[in-house]
């Protein structure tokens, strides 16, 4: 009897996989709340997932057509992730969001294939900046080398502009994901004359004594960090337990959120990591928020991930994919729309100042525009500091703008090579 | 009575020895071959080979190779994985090096490499075994991954260190890379597992696998029947990782498309294997098989009962599955050590006698 | 003196320092292999299950709240309270002892008598059940863990060696608090091992379980015995884990940090876990300091099993182990 029921349900979920066909607007999310990075992965759904119920709830859906989410979890393995991504792809996806560097690298070939967006937000592969190779692929508003220069920028205005015989060590997680920036900082730092040491460490990463006795030896002026999960966190404890000045320690934005700073204590005070956009409660849009989907208990997850850095870039995202949603039914002029017609809003996105504040999100991102070439945004970026003894991090400058010309033109020779490995004719899709 | 024997006579000792020797079980054989290579690739879709059966064949291959190892030698190995992305990285580096080479040639080949690195790593087992043994694996483990994500010769000094492999084809139909089909990676995925299947189960029935099976029931005495424990285990080791590399290209090259030594060949998918050879039976090649498919097609069948079908979060699914593997193995090792294998056993008896309880 | 020498010596120091938090793992797994003769691939899930226990206790988290939440739809998490340490800590201890009386009743019970591979099988499947179970009981996001420990760079050691050598050396607190610990522990242990009559039974059965049997000494109250044991030094080895790098999944895989340690070592022997660890955390420092100039660094993930490959090879028992005839 039980087995019979069991069977009964199970056949019944398999019917239900099969595609659906409503009047949805299906945003999936390639999640990660399990396994060694779960600790990011968590805060960055919950934030994507409670923007979504708040359009929902609020505005009835994008258009008039309401939103479907569903989550797969991938524990930010590739091989799940390939799994995830053939169990949603026949199901109209408008945009994936995969957060994971690997996965990312994974799915743009087989996206290309199948017509679907991927919108890898200050991740993934950089040189996707160039919508005319990787037509489905977008990464603004800012991607790795956007990072890393504008760390450079703002370690050069700390410096009356000159970092000449500086020496800076990149404290990178060895996966492709940390080895994204070796390429521009190199290039910088010839440029500038300031001297790279590139460290590696093995993921996890929750053991790096030997690396942080290397960098006690060399004795740098600055540390960078491209970090993820456990590393994060344990590399600011061993900074402070080494006495590395804090203010000299800069992290991407992926080693900047409270996950990473909340467990080493006070002694974490002053670290400095990059923004692509604001955090905290304070903006217009959480007293929505808090009406339509935390106080009726709507939120995903637990709801401690509120006002995070992570969820706030999730949130971010959300905001993205669903404004480019309003985009795509603009320009095709229907309510329904569909992968094709996402990539369309994506490509021709504009996000300006007003737009955010009637959204409830003032100075919280830059205002930038994607084009059919540029899918990378601005790559602006700001620098937040952790203030261990409120618990909150502030924003200490205004938005920096990277080196781009350098950037697209590394971009362009590393897009270029794709295309030629794969014998494809960049050009505009329109 | 469902499962008859009785008039099905052997006239020669060719005939009673072959593999399935009850004619409906030879049968039920043929049925499923001609199913699998007839049938399947025109009702598949998508989803179910993406997701489902290339990776059940391609972890069935890894699991007849541990379980030569495991199974037929007696020889505890964790380092799996990293053998698998010997064959991964081998088969990326032929690929690239000889665009022109047929992509079957070049996986065989990855085989190959992956055999002598084996051979190479199982040389301690000369001195050592049981879990002594299995600690030396975990140094081919650590060691080898370490090796390919930080030599850049191995990913052609690609920027990020991943390793995507470019399209190839096979009679004119592209098996890897992104424009390949379901189907074509479903065939040729299920024509190295017939083959490896073959290969193993004839390999384990001749004097190879005698050998190999008396060292695992006792050394010292194999030694004095004349087996040459040196040659046993050190072929045992040859075509064991000749399997696992195998594998491990087609995982690399047919299924992932791209991967990393770090993040796809850790030391889990060292565990999983061997867990598919302990659920599934040790020194069984249908053991193989069944430990395969439920490791890959219970987690996927899990998942959609609990997301899908109850609306329960990912991730409490997720944790479950890790409980519920954990558990399993437990259960098998107490209540069935030789897995499912053993069981199917058992109700093959009991269906020959069937309507009789003996 | 050279700055080379001194950089070295300062390698050597945190390689001992090191050494030491690998011991304290490897000492749960030598408690159970001389007790029962299995080795205990659970171990570092235990420590991590220790460690999670520990935090959810003292910020009063209630235990499985996410499966109850996803069951019957409720929205609970907290308990409301803090439990302060010294309470949280004896009540971990009483979860680690509850957790060996499941598994001797569960799972040893019915593996007597199998060989050896079975049962460390059956110990890597125990590591992912709790793996799970830990998870769905106290959530998968990290968690710091503070026992009042101090933290940081030890100024006393600091300015001693500056004032020798005109270079401080840097030993974080920390670990020289874990060394303490790790020789209260020892201490302890040989303590109970030699004067109680429950320590003296223990060893009467890792020599001989059937002669222990014998002479009325119950095998199965041993097992839950060692296991205890093994689950608080598993917990003293969370804590100490835990406070360095934070409570989360990857705390459970210092477990293959240990096993070189064993191999090292000798299975059987407390004093050889410790010597073990410290020659591996020197081992490894000195090696990644002298060689990673030239081969690339973060060679630590394997050079311990390489050494341990080559200590096999010519001493398969270990330092100190007993002579197992387990060669070919």
């Amino acid at each position: 009897m039980k087995m019979t029921r069991l069977a009964a349900t199970l056949a019944a979920t398999m019917l239900a996989a099969a595609p659906m066909l409503a009047d949805t607007l299906h945003f999936p999310n390639l999640s990660y709340r399990t396994g060694p990075f779960a600790a990011g992965g968590i805060a960055f759904a919950d934030g994507y997932a409670d923007y979504f119920t708040l359009i929902n709830e609020r505005d009835g859906g994008i258009g008039g057509v309401p939103i479907r989410y569903s989550e797969c979890e991938t524990a930010y393995n590739t091989e799940r992730g390939v799994e995830c991504y053939q169990s949603i792809r026949n199901d109209s996806p408008l945009v994936l969001q995969p957060l994971s560097t690997g996965i990312t690298y994974q799915l743009i070939p087989r996206t290309m294939e199948d017509g679907i967006p991927m919108h890898t937000m200050g991740y993934g592969r950089t040189s996707a900046v160039n919508g005319e190779v990787f037509n489905w692929t977008f990464n603004y508003p800012a991607n790795y080398w956007d990072g890393a220069s504008v760390i450079v920028n703002y370690l050069l205005s700390e410096n009356d502009n000159s970092l000449e015989g500086k020496k800076i060590v990149l404290l990178y997680h060895n996966s492709a994901y940390g080895r994204e920036p070796i390429a521009t900082l190199n290039t910088l730092s010839e440029r500038y004359g300031f001297q790279l040491v590139t460290i590696g460490v093995d993921s996890p990463g929750q053991e790096q004594g030997s690396q942080w006795l290397q960098i006690r030896r060399e004795r740098p002026d600055y540390v960078v960090m491209w970090g993820w999960g456990v590393m994060n966190p344990t590399a600011i404890r061993e900074a402070a337990n080494i006495r590395f000045p804090m203010e000299n320690f800069i992290g991407v934005w992926w080693s900047g959120s409270q996950q990473d700073v909340v467990p080493v204590g006070a002694a974490a005070h002053g670290y400095k990591a990059l923004a692509m956009h604001g955090t905290g409660t304070d903006y217009p849009i959480y007293d929505d928020l808090r009406r339509y989907v935390i106080e009726p208990g709507k939120f995903a997850g637990t709801g401690d991930e509120v006002g995070s850095v992570l969820y706030s870039r999730g949130l971010y995202a959300a905001m993205l994919a669903v404004e480019a949603a309003k985009k795509a039914q603009e320009i095709h002029g229907v309510a329904v729309i569909t992968p094709a017609m996402m990539r369309d809003g994506m490509a021709n996105l504009e996000i300006t100042e007003e737009l955010m504040t009637e959204l409830g999100l003032p100075n919280f991102g830059p205002a930038f525009s994607v084009s059919c070439q540029n899918h990378g945004g601005s790559g602006a970026a700001m620098i937040q500091q952790w203030d261990a003894n409120a618990g909150e991090w502030n924003l200490i400058t205004d938005w920096i703008y990277p080196d781009r010309e350098l950037i697209m033109q590394m971009a362009l020779e590393d897009s270029l090579a794709f295309a030629a490995e794969n014998n494809m004719t960049p050009a505009c899709m329109n | 009575m469902l499962y008859r024997e009785a008039g099905d006579f052997k006239t020669s000792y060719v005939a009673d020895s072959q593999t399935f020797p009850i004619r409906f079980d030879r049968y039920g054989y043929y049925f499923l071959l001609g199913f699998a290579f007839l049938v399947m690739p025109l009702v598949i879709n998508d989803y179910w080979a993406n997701a489902i059966v290339v990776p059940f064949l391609i972890y069935t291959i890894a699991a007849l190779g541990l379980n030569i190892l495991i199974g037929y030698c007696g020889q505890l190995s964790l380092g799996t994985g990293a053998f698998m992305a010997v064959g991964a990285y081998g088969c990326y580096k032929l690929m690239t090096a000889f665009p022109e080479l047929n992509i079957i040639i070049v996986i065989v080949f990855a085989g190959f490499i992956t055999a002598s690195v084996g051979v190479l790593f199982g040389l301690p087992s000369l001195r050592i075994k049981g879990f002594y043994l299995a600690v030396a694996t975990l140094a081919a483990q650590f060691f080898l991954i370490w090796l390919f994500t930080r030599t850049a010769w191995f990913y052609n000094y690609s920027p990020t260190g991943m390793i995507s492999a470019p399209t190839r084809e096979v009679f004119g139909f592209p098996v890897t890379g992104p424009r390949a089909s379901a189907v074509s990676m479903y065939m040729i995925c299920l024509c190295f597992l017939v083959v490896c299947a073959w290969l193993a189960r004839n390999l384990t029935r001749g004097s190879l696998g005698r050998q190999w099976m008396a060292i695992r029931d006792m050394d010292i005495a194999a030694e004095i029947i004349g087996v040459n424990p040196l040659m046993a285990k050190l072929t045992a080791f040859a075509v064991s990782s000749f399997f696992i590399g195998i594998a491990g290209a087609l995982l690399f090259a047919v299924y992932l498309g791209a991967a990393e030594a770090g993040e796809a060949f850790g030391i889990d998918k060292s565990f999983l294997v061997l867990f598919m050879v302990i659920i599934g039976g040790l020194g069984s090649i249908f053991g193989a098989f069944a430990g395969a498919f439920f490791l890959i097609v219970g987690p996927v069948l899990l998942k959609l009962l609990l997301v899908n079908g109850l609306g329960w979060p990912t991730d409490l699914a997720a944790h479950l599955e890790i409980m519920i593997i954990g558990a399993l193995i437990l259960v098998f090792l107490i209540l069935e050590p030789h897995g499912i294998a053993a069981l199917w056993r058992t109700i093959k008896e009991k269906l020959r006698l069937w309507p009789f309880p003996y | 003196m050279p700055d080379t020498l001194l950089f070295a010596m300062e390698a050597t120091l945190n390689g001992l320092t090191a050494g030491v938090m690998y011991a304290l793992v490897a000492l749960g797994f030598v408690l159970i292999f001389k007790a029962s003769g299995i080795f205990n691939f659970a171990q570092g899930v235990m420590a991590l299950f220790a460690a999670l226990t520990l935090v959810g206790l003292q910020s009063g988290q209630i235990p499985f709240a996410h499966l109850i939440n996803a069951i019957f739809g409720t929205r609970v998490h907290h308990f409301g309270w803090n439990m302060p340490t010294f309470l949280a800590i004896p009540a971990t201890v009483l979860v680690m002892i509850g957790l060996a009386v499941l598994v001797e009743r569960f799972i040893l019970k019915h593996l007597v008598n199998q060989e050896p591979i079975i049962l460390f099988m059956a110990t890597i499947g125990l590591a992912y059940f709790l793996e799970g179970v830990g998870d769905i009981m106290w959530g998968a996001e990290v968690k710091a863990l503070d026992v009042g420990l101090p933290k940081g760079m030890s100024d006393t050691v600091d300015t001693l060696t500056y004032n020798w050598f005109g270079y401080g050396f840097y030993i974080d607190r920390l670990e020289l608090w874990a060394a303490g610990i790790a020789a209260i522990l020892v201490a302890s242990l040989t303590i109970f091992s030699q004067y109680t009559k429950q320590g003296r039974a223990l060893r009467a059965v890792a020599d001989d379980h059937q002669a222990a049997l014998s002479v009325g000494i119950s095998l199965r109250f041993i097992w839950v015995l060692t296991w205890s044991i093994a689950g608080i030094v598993a917990l003293v080895a969370g804590i100490m884990w835990g406070s360095k790098s934070g409570v989360q999944f990857s705390l459970s895989l210092i477990a293959l940090k240990a096993l070189p340690v064993l191999i090292l070592g000798g299975f059987t022997s407390i004093p050889g876990a410790i010597v073990g660890g410290l020659i591996i955390g020197v081992g490894e420092k000195l090696f990644d300091f002298f060689m990673s100039p030239i081969i690339g660094g973060a060679t630590e993930n394997w050079f311990a099993y390489m050494l341990a490959l080559v200590f096999l090879l010519f001493r398969p028992q270990g330092l100190f182990g007993e002579r197992i005839i387990e060669r070919v």
